[in-house]
């Protein structure tokens, strides 16, 4: 039995069956809410989600059954009486130990718990960054996307934020720098790309057999970094377009990457009118394009990009993502082949898949 | 004390009583202290800028009102959610 927590523009879904098929909705809440990201911490079973109602601001709520009561988490605010407010949670992700989470947000916040979600403090450390009045948000604003833990170790932790880089701590928080080496800003004039800090990370995601071992989408290139982040190689050859926002890793196998290209910053679709998802299994050094049973002709989805996950490893890998258009795709194969889970929802915001 | 009436989420999140008499110079001073007797109203209206909501509207005695207007003991304050829409 597969669950997806299906964030969308119009509350969550949940959506339960057996891969192969459409699956069933089990239970939608924060109905005709905005659902940005909603996830169960494997460890606990609690589901979080973050809700930004257009009247009542970003909320983070929890609940041990998403059909039943939900309740606000305490904390999620920026500091009273300051210059700025909170504008959304993007992400929501588990820590190494027991009851921690960490939150991402905009204007480029961590937040971290732990209690299990219940309870939040602001990282002050990056709030107060020095460097922090010089940065700049991207198109969808000051946004801290990618949150990424490292097996085993407690203290390091790496942070995609867009658009302002790669940000690595190892010492659990209390410092931050930056590990942006190799990083090419393209969108940037020639003479203003050295020592820029305006770098639009899409994604960030670790491999946890191997964590020195990052991929990243960025703003027009892949990426790979064999330092756990420090230093960044291009490996976008091979697609047909190195732009794009989801991105996902088969944990089993820390040479695996799977992405889904859009056309361009400028024309954010699938390209050519094929959903296609590619994979690479050898680090990036070779691409391939899994499309079967994904609609090939006149489909210009746009991916959002926490609307791509997975669960599973290996063999039993099985890949999940949903388009603006509604729909839900997932393959119980690897990414071989795929089916259509659900046709009809509103816009998707992002995709959790537990299996 | 000035009287503020909550209606939907914002009624439920204050306990479920519509109306609340709230001490206050101000809007924002009174919104205060309507988060601090229903702390779970708090982030609801006022932002952590002590701004009012974008698409929340607060009115005075029936005019609009801002988080600087002033109010007085007999004043009534209505917190609605905007239209927004088109």
């Amino acid at each position: 039995m597969t669950e997806l927590l299906v964030g969308t523009r119009k509350g969550l879904f949940v959506l339960e069956g057996e891969p192969g098929g459409a699956l069933e909705v089990k239970a939608r809440a924060f109905a005709g809410e905005p659902v940005e990201y909603a996830m169960r911490d494997p460890r606990s079973g609690r589901v979080l989600a973050s809700v930004t109602s257009a009247f009542y601001g970003p909320k983070v709520w929890y609940a041990d059954d998403p059909s039943g009561e939900w309740l606000q988490a305490d904390g999620v605010v920026l500091p009273e009486g300051g210059e700025k407010a909170l504008e959304r949670i993007w992400a929501i992700v588990a820590g190494e130990d027991h009851g921690t989470l960490y939150a991402g947000g905009d204007p480029g916040v961590l937040f971290e718990s732990r209690d299990g979600g219940a309870t939040w403090a602001l990282n002050r450390t990056l709030w107060e960054h020095p460097t922090r009045p010089s940065w700049q948000p991207g198109a969808g604003g000051l946004c801290l996307h990618s949150i990424v833990p490292w097996s085993g170790d407690l203290d390091r932790i790496a942070l995609g934020l867009s658009a302002v880089g790669v940000w690595l701590t190892e010492d659990g928080g209390a410092t931050w720098r930056h590990g942006n080496e190799g990083l090419v800003p393209r969108y940037l004039p020639d003479d203003a790309r050295e020592g820029s800090m305006t770098l639009c990370v899409h994604n960030l995601q670790r491999a946890p057999q191997r964590p020195e071992r990052m991929f990243m989408q960025f703003h027009g290139g892949v990426y790979r970094s064999d330092d756990g982040g420090e230093t960044w190689t291009d490996i976008g050859a091979g697609l047909p377009s190195d732009f794009g926002f989801p991105m996902v890793l088969d944990p089993a196998d820390p040479d695996s990457a799977f992405v889904i290209p859009l056309t361009a910053d400028v024309d954010r679709v699938t390209p050519d009118g094929r959903v296609r998802v590619y994979e690479t299994r050898d680090a990036g050094a070779s691409w391939t394009a899994r499309g079967d049973g994904l609609p090939q002709r006149d489909a210009y989805l746009t991916i959002l990009r926490q609307a791509f996950d997975r669960a599973g490893a290996g063999s039993a890998l099985e890949l999940y993502f949903g388009s603006t258009s509604g729909a839900v795709f997932g393959s119980s194969d690897a990414g071989a082949s795929w089916f259509t889970a659900a046709s009809h929802l509103p816009p998707v915001y992002s995709v959790r898949a537990t299996g | 004390m000035a009287l503020v009436t909550l209606c939907g989420p914002l009624k439920t999140r204050a306990g479920g009583a519509s109306d609340h008499a709230v001490d206050g110079a101000t809007v924002r001073d009174v919104l205060r202290g309507l988060e601090d007797a229903h702390p779970a109203v708090g982030g609801w209206i006022l932002d952590e800028r002590g701004l009012i909501r974008r698409h929340v509207n607060v009115f005075v005695n029936g005019e609009y009102g801002s988080e600087d207007t002033a109010v007085g003991p007999d004043d009534r304050i209505d917190v609605l959610q905007a239209i927004s829409g088109g």
